[in-house]
C-alpha cells in the first residue's frame, strides 16, 4: 500500500495534476477570503470555505479521473494485480494519495484563520472545524470520483462523469424538494426503488428466485404498509432523502455554526462505501 | 509446475477457452503457438491471476491460483503483451516500485537493481525516463519487470512483437539464458521464433489445445508439410502433361505467367526424392525448370495438417475457411 501511496503522489506532482489541482482550489478560495474576509471584513472564514465548495466540482473531477481509468488504458493495472499486492492495498493506497493532495490545500486554508486574527477578532474552533468538514467533504467527492474512474477506461468520461454526480451532490436539496409529496406518489417511487434495488442484486447474485423473492416481499409490504397507515407515506422520500445533503453540513456551520455528529458519520460512511465499490468493481470486472 | 485442468473461460456468449488443459514442467521453455484471438493471452492472463476463469483451476506448484493468490503471484513474473509501464517514472524508479510492490527486501533491492538492470542490458538507459525510451528499450524494461525477485516462472506474452531484427535476436538469447534457471512460457504467432527458442510447443486454437509436442516432434512435422513451386518454361498443356505422369501428386496449381513460363504450386508432404523426380521428369520432357522451391508451411498450414488428424476431422472445415 505505501509503495502505491507513494507513486501515485509522486505521480500527480509529475504529470503537474496535483500543481494544477492545488492552484486551482487554493487560488479560488483565496479570491473568497480576499473578498469576504478582507475587503468586506466579515470575520468567519467558514463563510469563504462554503462558496469555495462550489469549486471542487471542478477541481475534484480533475484529480481523480486519472486514477482507476488510466491504468486501465495504459495496461498497467495488469502489474498491480498480477503482483502479490492485495487489492483493497491498491485502492486505499491510490485514496489516500488523492487525499493528501486536498489535505495539503487545507493545511493552506489553515493559515487564513490566522490572518483574519491578525485583523482583529476570528472565531477560531468555528473556522477550523469548516476546514475539517470541508477536507472530510472533499474526501467523500474524491471517493465518488474514483469510484466512477474505476466504471471507465476514458477519463474524459470519467471526469464528465464525476462532475455529473458532485453537480448531483450539490443540487441534491433542491433536486429533493421537488419530489412529489403525495402518500401514493411516494409509495409509487418507493416501489420504483425496489426495482432497482432487485436489479442490482440480480446483477450480482444472478439468481432470479433470490431477487424475485426480495421483490416479491418488498412490494407486499409497502403495498399493506400503505393501506394500514397511509398518512406515514406522505412527503416520505423528501424528508429522509434531504437527510443526505452534503453541502449544508458545511453552510450550517457558516451560517448557524452547528455540526452534527450524525453528519459526521454519514461523511465517514460515504468514504467507507466509495472506496469499497471502487474495490467491488475491481473485483466484477476480473471475473466479467 | 504449473497445472491447468478444465480451464473455461467465456466473455458473454464468446467462449475463448474451452475446456483447455496442460502441464508445464520445471526447467524448460513453453511456447504457447496460436493465431491471433486463439486465446493465448486469455490463458496467460487467467495463470498470472490478472482475470479469473469461469470454470477450472490453475494449480501453481500446487496451490490454486484462486485460493492462494499472493503466493502464486510471487512466483511467477509477468510481461504482458503491452509492457505494464509508468511512462512518466524513470527506469530505475519504474524498477523499485516494483521491487516494493513485489516485496524485495530493503537491503537487497539495490544490488538487485544492478543485477536485473545487467541482465537486460539497460544500463545506459536507467536514468532515462521510460517515456523517451524506444520500443525496444520499453520490452526490456517490461522483461526486467518480469524478472524482479528472480521468479521460478517467466511468463512472456509475444515478447518480440515490433522489436527490430537485432533486438529480437537479443531478447531471443536472454530468454535462453533464462531458461537454465527459470521455467518460461512464452506465447507467439511466429512458428520459427517458438522453435528457435522452445523446448516443447503448445498450440491453442479456439480456445482448445489442439497439439502438445516437443519442438523436435512438431518440426518434424512441420517438414513433411511442405509445398513445392516451379517455374516451368513452357506452355500449360505441356507442363500439365508432364505433371500427369508423376504418380505421387494429389494435386497442384497451374498458372500462366509471362510469355512461356508456368507457374506451378504442388502441395503435398514431398521429400528431397520428390524434388529429384521432379526434376527428371521436366529434363526429359525437355522442359526447363528455372527456379523450384520447396517452402516449409506457416502455422496455418500446420494447424490445417493437426486438424486433419481423425479426432478433429469435423472442425477441418471450418478452419479451413478460417483460414482462406
Amino acid at each position: 500500500m505505501i509503495a502505491i501511496y507513494k507513486r501515485e503522489y509522486r505521480a500527480y506532482f509529475q504529470n503537474m495534476v496535483g500543481s494544477f489541482f492545488l492552484a486551482f482550489l487554493i487560488g479560488f478560495v483565496g479570491v473568497y477570503f480576499v473578498t469576504y474576509n478582507l475587503n468586506y471584513g466579515y470575520n468567519f472564514f467558514a463563510y469563504a470555505l462554503s462558496s469555495g465548495l462550489l469549486m471542487m466540482i471542478l477541481a475534484v473531477p480533475i484529480l481523480t479521473m486519472r486514477s482507476f481509468s488510466e491504468e486501465r488504458k495504459s495496461k498497467t493495472d495488469q502489474l498491480l494485480l498480477t503482483s502479490p499486492l492485495k487489492l483493497h492495498a491498491v485502492v486505499v493506497g491510490k485514496y489516500l494519495a488523492m487525499i493528501s493532495i486536498l489535505a495539503m490545500a487545507c493545511l493552506v486554508f489553515c493559515l487564513c484563520p490566522l490572518i483574519i486574527k491578525l485583523q482583529g477578532d476570528a472565531h477560531l474552533k468555528i473556522d477550523y472545524t469548516a476546514i475539517l468538514v470541508f477536507f472530510l467533504i472533499g474526501c467523500v467527492y474524491i471517493a465518488v470520483g474514483m469510484f466512477i474512474s474505476a466504471l471507465t477506461e476514458s477519463q474524459i468520461i470519467a471526469a464528465i462523469g464525476t462532475m455529473a454526480a458532485l453537480l448531483l451532490i450539490y443540487f441534491w436539496r433542491h433536486l429533493v424538494s421537488l419530489l412529489p409529496s403525495g402518500a401514493g406518489a411516494n409509495v409509487v417511487m418507493l416501489l420504483v426503488l425496489l426495482v432497482l434495488v432487485c436489479l442490482i442484486i440480480e446483477a450480482y447474485m444472478q439468481t432470479w428466485a433470490v431477487t424475485l423473492t426480495i421483490g416479491g416481499v418488498g412490494t407486499v409490504a409497502l403495498v399493506v404498509a400503505y393501506f394500514a397507515k397511509s398518512a406515514s407515506f406522505e412527503s416520505l422520500l423528501s424528508t429522509k432523502l434531504a437527510n443526505f445533503d452534503i453541502p449544508s453540513i458545511l453552510s450550517n456551520i457558516s451560517d448557524s455554526y452547528v455540526l452534527t455528529l450524525s453528519s459526521l458519520v454519514l461523511l465517514i460512511s460515504l468514504i467507507v462505501i466509495f472506496n469499497f465499490l471502487t474495490l467491488q468493481v475491481m473485483q466484477k470486472r476480473r471475473w466479467s | 509446475m504449473i497445472e491447468v485442468k478444465d480451464l473455461v473461460k467465456k466473455y458473454g456468449n464468446h467462449v475463448a477457452l474451452d475446456h483447455l488443459n496442460f502441464t508445464i514442467e520445471k526447467g524448460k521453455v513453453y511456447g504457447l503457438l496460436g493465431a491471433n484471438g486463439a486465446g493465448k493471452s486469455t490463458t496467460m492472463n487467467i495463470i498470472t491471476g490478472y482475470i479469473g476463469a469461469t470454470s477450472g483451476t490453475v494449480l501453481v506448484e500446487g496451490k490454486d491460483v484462486l485460493l492462494e493468490p499472493e503466493e502464486t503471484k510471487k512466483r511467477i513474473g509477468y510481461l504482458p503483451e503491452i509492457p505494464p509501464l509508468y511512462t512518466e517514472m524513470t527506469v530505475e524508479e519504474y524498477l523499485s516500485f516494483v521491487m516494493e510492490i513485489k516485496r524485495i527486501a530493503k537491503e537487497i533491492q539495490k544490488k538487485h537493481i544492478e543485477e536485473l538492470l545487467d541482465r537486460v542490458k539497460l544500463q545506459e538507459v536507467r536514468q532515462r525516463l521510460i517515456r523517451n525510451l524506444s520500443k525496444g528499450y520499453r520490452q526490456r524494461v517490461g522483461l526486467a519487470q518480469a524478472l524482479v525477485g528472480w521468479p521460478a516462472i517467466v511468463i512472456l506474452d509475444e515478447p518480440t512483437v515490433g522489436l527490430d531484427p537485432q533486438q529480437i535476436i537479443e531478447i531471443r538469447q536472454l530468454i535462453r539464458d533464462l531458461a537454465k534457471e527459470h521455467t518460461v512460457i512464452l506465447s507467439s504467432h511466429i512458428l520459427a521464433e517458438v522453435q528457435e527458442v522452445c523446448d516443447h510447443i503448445l498450440i491453442i486454437h479456439k480456445g482448445k489445445l489442439i497439439a502438445s509436442e516437443s519442438t523436435t516432434q512438431m518440426m518434424a512435422r512441420v517438414a513433411s508439410a511442405q509445398t513445392v513451386e516451379l517455374i516451368i518454361e513452357g506452355t500449360e498443356a505441356e507442363t500439365a502433361a508432364v505433371l500427369a505422369t508423376m504418380p505421387a501428386i494429389d494435386g497442384y496449381q497451374l498458372a500462366l505467367e509471362e510469355d512461356g513460363f508456368c507457374r506451378v504450386t504442388i502441395e503435398s508432404d514431398y521429400t528431397a526424392g520428390f524434388r529429384r523426380a521432379l526434376f527428371k521428369a521436366f529434363a526429359q520432357a525437355d522442359l526447363a525448370i528455372l527456379q523450384m522451391n520447396a517452402v516449409s508451411n506457416s502455422l496455418e498450414d500446420v494447424f490445417l495438417e493437426l486438424m486433419n488428424q481423425p479426432q478433429n476431422a469435423a472442425e477441418t472445415a471450418q478452419v479451413k475457411e478460417d483460414v482462406q
